[in-house]
C-alpha cells in the first residue's frame, strides 16, 4: 500500500491548494464585496461572466455594471445546472424528469426561463431555485415538506452521455477494424488505441491481479476510458465539452461503489479471514475487526475523493485564472492568466490521464488483494 | 457542502449508463480486441518461436553439409589414391604378362625354328642318302660292267666281312 500512501499525499497536497485558493477568493470577494449578498438568479451578467469564464470572449467583460462574483461564477460551473450554456444568452433546454409523491413529471427546463419563471406542471408548481427544482407551495413560497426526486436529464448527465456516445463509437469502430483486419498489424486509430489497451492489461491488471486478471479487463477498460474521456472532454471549453463530470461526487461515487462491489464479490476466504480473523492476538480483535471493516469501506471512498478533487481543483484553477482578468478589470493581466491557463490544461492533459490511471491502478490492486491465493 | 453531496438524479444516470457501457463495450469492444490482441501476440509469439527453429535448423543443416562435404572430399581422395593404385598395379600386371607371353612366344618360336631345322636336316639327309644311293648305282653300274670287276668287288666285301 506504499503507492496509496503517495497518492493520498497527493490529494493533500491538493486539497491545500484548493483551500488556499478559496482563501484567496474570498479576500478578493472581500475587498470587491457589495452590500447586498442576495440570492441572485442566473442573469445576464452572470451569464457572460461564466461565458467568459470559460476563455471564449475574455475582452467583452467589464460592460456590465454589476460587480463580478468569481466565486459564484466558479461554483456554478463545478456544479451542475439544468440547462447547458452554449454562448451569450443561448442555452440548451434539457429535460426535467421529477419523481413525486404524486407521479412521474416530465417537461423542458425551457419554462423555467433561466429562473425567472415558474412552471406549473400536472401535480406542483415548480420553480427553479439556485438550479434546484422546488415545489411551489399555494402561497407562492417555496414549500420544503413536498419532497421531489430529481432524476432529470442535467447538464452532467447529457455531458457523460455525450462521452459515452465518443466511447462507444471509438470502441467499436476499433473492433471492427480488428475483424476486419485479422493477423495483421494495427492501423489508424486501432494503433492509437491498442497500446493504451494493452497498457492497461500489461501495467495495471497483470502485475496486480496475476493469472486471474482476465476476468477484470472489461470492468478495468471501461473504467479507464470512461474516466479519461470524461476527463479529457471536461477540459473542452466550449459545447458539448466543459461539464465538470468527473469532478461531481455523484459520478465518482458511482465509480468507486461498482469498485467496492467488485472487490467484495470476488474477495475470496483469505480475504474474508484477514478481516474477521487477522493474524494477531486474539484480544486485539476488538479493534482490529472495526478497523478492517472501515477498510472496505475507505478504500474506495479515497477513490471516490481522488477523482473529484483532482479534477474539480484543476477546473477551479483556470477558472480562477480567467477570474483574474474580471477581478482587476483590466486587459492587462491577460496575457498573464492566459500564459498560466495554458500550463494549467497542459498539466490537467496530464491529470486527466493520470487519474484514469491512478482510478484503475488502485481498483486492479484491491481486486488483487481480494482475490489472492496465500500458500 | 453541495459540492460533497451526491445528487440523487446523476447517481442514478451515472449507474445506468456506466452499466450499460460497460455491458456493450464488453459484448462489442473488449472481447474481439482483447481476443484479437492475444490471437495476434500468440502468433507473433510462435513466429518467431518457428525463426528460432529454423535458424538452429540452418545452422544444423550447414554444419551437416561442411561435414559431408569434407567426407566426400576425403572419400575422393581415397578413390582417387585407390584408383591410382589400381592402375599401377594394373599396368604392372600388364607387363609381366606382355613379358611372360613374349617369353613363351620367344620359346614357341625358338621350338618352331629347331623343329624346322630338324625337319629341314632330316629331309636334307634323306636327299643326300637317295642321292648317294644313286651315285654309288651309277658308280657301281659304271664299275661292274664287266664280270671281273664284279668278282673283284665281292671278294673285297667278303674280305671286310672276314674282318670283322
Amino acid at each position: 500500500m506504499d503507492c496509496n500512501r503517495v497518492f493520498v499525499s497527493k490529494v493533500k497536497r491538493l486539497t491545500i491548494v484548493f483551500t488556499l485558493l478559496i482563501a484567496f477568493l474570498s479576500i478578493k470577494i472581500d475587498t470587491f464585496a457589495q452590500v447586498d449578498s442576495a440570492v441572485v438568479p442566473v442573469d445576464s451578467t452572470v451569464a457572460e461572466s461564466a461565458h467568459a469564464a470559460s476563455g471564449e470572449h475574455g475582452a467583452e467583460a467589464g460592460h456590465g455594471k454589476e460587480k463580478f462574483e468569481p466565486t459564484k461564477v466558479i461554483m456554478e460551473h463545478i456544479a451542475d445546472s439544468h440547462m447547458w450554456h452554449l454562448w451569450g444568452h443561448t442555452s440548451l433546454p434539457l429535460p426535467v424528469i421529477l419523481y413525486t409523491p404524486a407521479g412521474l413529471e416530465v417537461f423542458s427546463s425551457a419554462h423555467f426561463y433561466h429562473g425567472e419563471e415558474d412552471y406549473k406542471g400536472t401535480y406542483n408548481t415548480y420553480r427553479l431555485v439556485e438550479d434546484h427544482v422546488k415545489v411551489v407551495g399555494t402561497n407562492g413560497q417555496v414549500d420544503e415538506t413536498v419532497s421531489v426526486l430529481d432524476f432529470s436529464i442535467t447538464k452532467n448527465v447529457a455531458a457523460m452521455f455525450v462521452a459515452i456516445l465518443v466511447i462507444l463509437i471509438v470502441f467499436i469502430s476499433v473492433a471492427g477494424a480488428y475483424k476486419k483486419r485479422v493477423g495483421k498489424a494495427p492501423k489508424g486509430l486501432q494503433s492509437l488505441i491498442e497500446p493504451i489497451i494493452v497498457f492497461v492489461r500489461d501495467d495495471i491488471a497483470k502485475p496486480n491481479i496475476g493469472h486471474k486478471y482476465a476476468k477484470f479487463m472489461p470492468y478495468l477498460l471501461t473504467v479507464f476510458f470512461f474516466i479519461w474521456f470524461n476527463n479529457l472532454l471536461g477540459l473542452v471549453p466550449i459545447f458539448p465539452g466543459g461539464a465538470n463530470v468527473t469532478g461531481n461526487i455523484a459520478l465518482t461515487f458511482v465509480m468507486a461503489f461498482g469498485t467496492m462491489i467488485i472487490v467484495n464479490i470476488n474477495g475470496n476466504k483469505y480475504y474474508w479471514k484477514h478481516i474477521f480473523r487477522p493474524d494477531v492476538p486474539w484480544w486485539l480483535y476488538p479493534i482490529m475487526i472495526p478497523v478492517e471493516l472501515i477498510g472496505i469501506i475507505s478504500k474506495p471512498f479515497a477513490l471516490m475523493i481522488r477523482l473529484f478533487a483532482n479534477i474539480t481543483a484543476g477546473h477551479i484553477i483556470v477558472l480562477s485564472l480567467i477570474s483574474l482578468i474580471f477581478i482587476f478589470e483590466t486587459l492587462a493581466i491577460a496575457p498573464v492568466s492566459v500564459a498560466f491557463v495554458l500550463f494549467m490544461d497542459v498539466l490537467e492533459l496530464l491529470v486527466a490521464f493520470l487519474q484514469a490511471f491512478i482510478f484503475t491502478l488502485l481498483t486492479a490492486l484491491f481486486i488483487g488483494m481480494a482475490v489472492e491465493e496465500h500458500h | 457542502m453541495e459540492l460533497v453531496t451526491p445528487s440523487i438524479g446523476l447517481v442514478f444516470w451515472t449507474a445506468l449508463a456506466f452499466i450499460c457501457l460497460l455491458i456493450l463495450l464488453r459484448k462489442f469492444a473488449w472481447k474481439p480486441i482483447l481476443g484479437a490482441i492475444h490471437e495476434r501476440e500468440q502468433s507473433i509469439d510462435e513466429a518467431l518461436n518457428k525463426a528460432e527453429l529454423a535458424k538452429q535448423e540452418m545452422a544444423r543443416l550447414t554444419s551437416q553439409n561442411q561435414d559431408l562435404m569434407q567426407q566426400a572430399r576425403a572419400e575422393r581422395d581415397e578413390i582417387l589414391k585407390e584408383a591410382k593404385t589400381l592402375k599401377d598395379s594394373i599396368l604392372n600386371e600388364a607387363k609381366k604378362q606382355a613379358q611372360v607371353e613374349g617369353a613363351k612366344l620367344i620359346e614357341k618360336a625358338k621350338i618352331e625354328i629347331e623343329n624346322q631345322k630338324k625337319a629341314a636336316l632330316a629331309e636334307v639327309k634323306d636327299q643326300v642318302s637317295t642321292l648317294s644311293l644313286e651315285i654309288a648305282e651309277r658308280v657301281l653300274r659304271t664299275q661292274l660292267d664287266d664280270k671281273t670287276k664284279q668278282e673283284a668287288l665281292v671278294a673285297n666285301l667278303l674280305k671286310d666281312v672276314e674282318l670283322n
